[in-house]
């Protein structure tokens, strides 16, 4: 008897759900949470059947902050599709930039420059501090810790943000990477104070974690909480932090050593369990990895120019061909698919984007959970619906 | 035991709700119609047009409207008519100017490829953010009278990009003399007139700005 129309139990992965439908147990409810609920991260959707308070069925449903990205990036010239990369993933704008401007650079066989490979390295690792805290905060949020992890969160980013906008002009839509390196070089007083901000931020880690990583509460939310499994995380193409917590140690910096990655050393915290502690633990080490790469960024970067002024950036007609991008951005494989055809725009633009790619196991990180777990659990994700939807 | 990272945790809380009282860095709201943070140099809002003098500036606009920012624009906010007469520029050369020149700050996202396509350092970035209109269709969609303010504006929000563009159109404009000084002296013809034509190509080439050929 499987009133909910799943598949037989002994298929899913996860514990068996007690999807008992008889006089006691009473009938199935089906709920629907979101596209405006508070918890969902934005305009994200999740139609839950629930027995009790036990989750049997979980579909999601998102599109609803579909912006056309792609086609308008296919009738948009090379260097006019740069600035709505930022609205992708609005926290981690500099990474999806990096991740656009590598497959056009290849595409077009244009060199980068020492001094932005480092600029780069930098902006990239910040980004990853100023989206995991983030995350903690919001997933601190999700399971009830209202305000002050948040808060905490939100304190610190803000200096990143600070960098960010004295650098490129803008907080959030940074519109900074150039084909062929940055748009403004870093001045030494901007050096210094990135500098002053990696110095600080293993204290503010350290606070967070007196604040988080032991409390009770929070282990007790998240420990053995939406376990994944390391072969559906590879057999469903999860990746980032989300894959490394399951235990698979694969990360793009290490695997493809793009830009100036294998001049670091740095290492890639793996998860045990694959549960939602275990994805906010990895994240938490990893802020401390990247403090490691930016102390080596910031103490080699070279001097020299940031950006060839030959490097052609408008009307740009890159030679027929096809190209895929992929750095390791803070949520995972963030990567673009180009066809050119010798044309002033790309025939064909296809954004990996992946909080979404991650997104489709969390039924399977969901069934057997509570209700309020699954909050927990879709906010370990760390998904942003401007890069799910596009 | 049970309940210690709990208590650790409210000890960082109290520590931080209590130092906030005697550290001023843990003391960061600000309250921001009253106070206010100063904005950073590269800070960039809406794009507004550079002219050379507050006194005339539809008769000192540097654009020409040559109209490449109206083509590279991400969400196509330009708008703009060529004229059909022709103006004398800074150089005196006899330029079309822009009959209209319109930007729809409501469509605009601010993202500066205007100002780094622009060969003729004409358009640049505002810094005013607080725009907003009782007007719901008209109030964002500003013309060239609103867009157009004068160079010592730009060079007030934005000291260091607005002195390399100053010396670099100095430069341009020295040099265009200089070789028309030359040439006119090659020429040996008394002609004083003779400065201005030769000056023509080289005002009217793009100039080198850095981020963008």
């Amino acid at each position: 008897m499987n009133p909910s129309g799943l598949p037989p139990l002994a298929s899913l992965p996860g514990p068996q759900i007690r999807a008992v439908h008889d006089e006691l147990h009473g009938d199935l409810l089906e709920l629907s949470m979101g596209p405006h609920h508070p918890s969902t991260h934005g305009v994200f959707r999740m139609v839950v059947t629930l027995d009790g308070e036990t989750v049997v069925k979980l579909k999601p449903v998102f599109g609803y902050l579909h912006r056309n990205h792609e086609k308008i990036a296919e009738g948009a010239s090379y260097l006019g599709s740069m600035p709505y990369t930022d609205r992708l993933d609005y926290l981690c704008s500099m990474t999806n930039n990096w991740s656009y401007a590598l497959a056009v650079e290849r595409l077009a066989g244009q060199a980068v420059s020492e001094r932005a490979e480092y600029v780069r390295v930098i902006l990239a690792e910040l980004t990853r501090l100023l989206n995991h805290t983030c995350l903690a905060g919001f997933l601190l949020q999700d399971g009830g810790a209202s305000g002050t992890p948040l808060m905490y969160a939100f304190r610190e980013r803000e200096k990143i943000l600070d960098l960010f906008e004295s650098l490129s002009g803008s907080r959030m839509m940074c519109n900074y990477q150039r084909f062929g390196g940055c748009r403004a070089d870093p001045s030494p007083a901007w050096l210094d104070s990135a500098r002053a901000l990696v110095d600080g931020y293993g204290r503010f880690l350290d606070e967070y974690e007196a604040l988080l990583t032991g409390n009770e509460i929070l282990m007790a939310r998240t420990q053995g909480i939406g376990r994944l499994s390391p072969q559906l995380a590879v057999s469903a193409g999860v990746t980032g932090p989300m894959l490394r917590a399951a235990g698979v140690g694969y990360d793009i910096r290490k695997v493809d050593g793009y830009g100036f990655y294998p001049r670091f050393t740095f290492r890639v915290p793996i998860g045990a369990d694959g549960d939602t502690y275990d994805r906010y633990m990895v994240r938490i080490l990893e802020m401390r990895e990247s403090i490691g790469i930016l102390r080596q960024a910031l103490r080699d970067i070279p001097a020299g120019p940031i950006l060839d002024p030959k490097a052609k950036q408008r009307g740009l007609r890159p030679k027929a061909g096809e190209v895929y991008s992929r750095i390791e951005g803070p949520k995972g494989e963030i990567g673009f698919f180009l066809i050119s055809d010798g044309g002033p725009n790309p025939y064909r633009y296809r954004v990996r984007p992946p909080s979404l790619i991650n997104l489709t196991i969390l039924e399977d990180m969901c069934l057997g959970q509570s209700i309020a777990d699954s909050v927990v659990i879709l906010g370990s994700v760390d998904i942003v619906l401007g890069e799910v939807d596009r | 035991m049970l309940g210690t990272g709990l208590l650790q945790g409210l000890a960082v809380t109290a520590r931080n709700f209590l130092g906030s009282f005697y550290d001023r860095r843990r003391f960061v709201t600000t309250q921001y119609p009253e106070q206010r943070t100063a904005l950073p140099e590269a800070y960039r809002n809406f794009p507004f047009l550079v002219c050379e003098s507050a006194d005339d500036p539809m008769g000192t606009l540097r654009c020409v409207a040559c109209q490449i920012c109206e083509k590279e624009c991400p969400p196509q906010c330009i708008y703009i008519e060529k004229s059909k007469d022709k103006k004398p520029d800074a150089n005196g050369k006899p330029q079309i100017y822009p009959a209209v020149f319109d930007i729809d700050t409501a469509v605009c996202m601010s993202c500066q490829i205007c100002v780094e396509v622009c060969p003729f350092d004409a358009i640049k970035m505002d810094q005013v953010f607080e725009l907003a209109a009782t007007d719901r269709f008209g109030a964002l969609l500003m013309d060239r009278h609103a867009l157009a303010k004068p160079n010592s504006y730009f060079q007030s929000i934005h000291p260091t990009e607005a002195g390399e563009v100053d010396s670099r159109l100095l430069a341009a404009r020295l040099a265009a003399e200089e070789k028309a000084r030359t040439a006119a002296a090659a020429k040996a013809a008394p002609k004083p007139a003779a400065p201005k034509p030769p000056a023509a190509p080289s005002a009217e080439a793009p100039k080198p700005s850095p981020p963008l050929a």
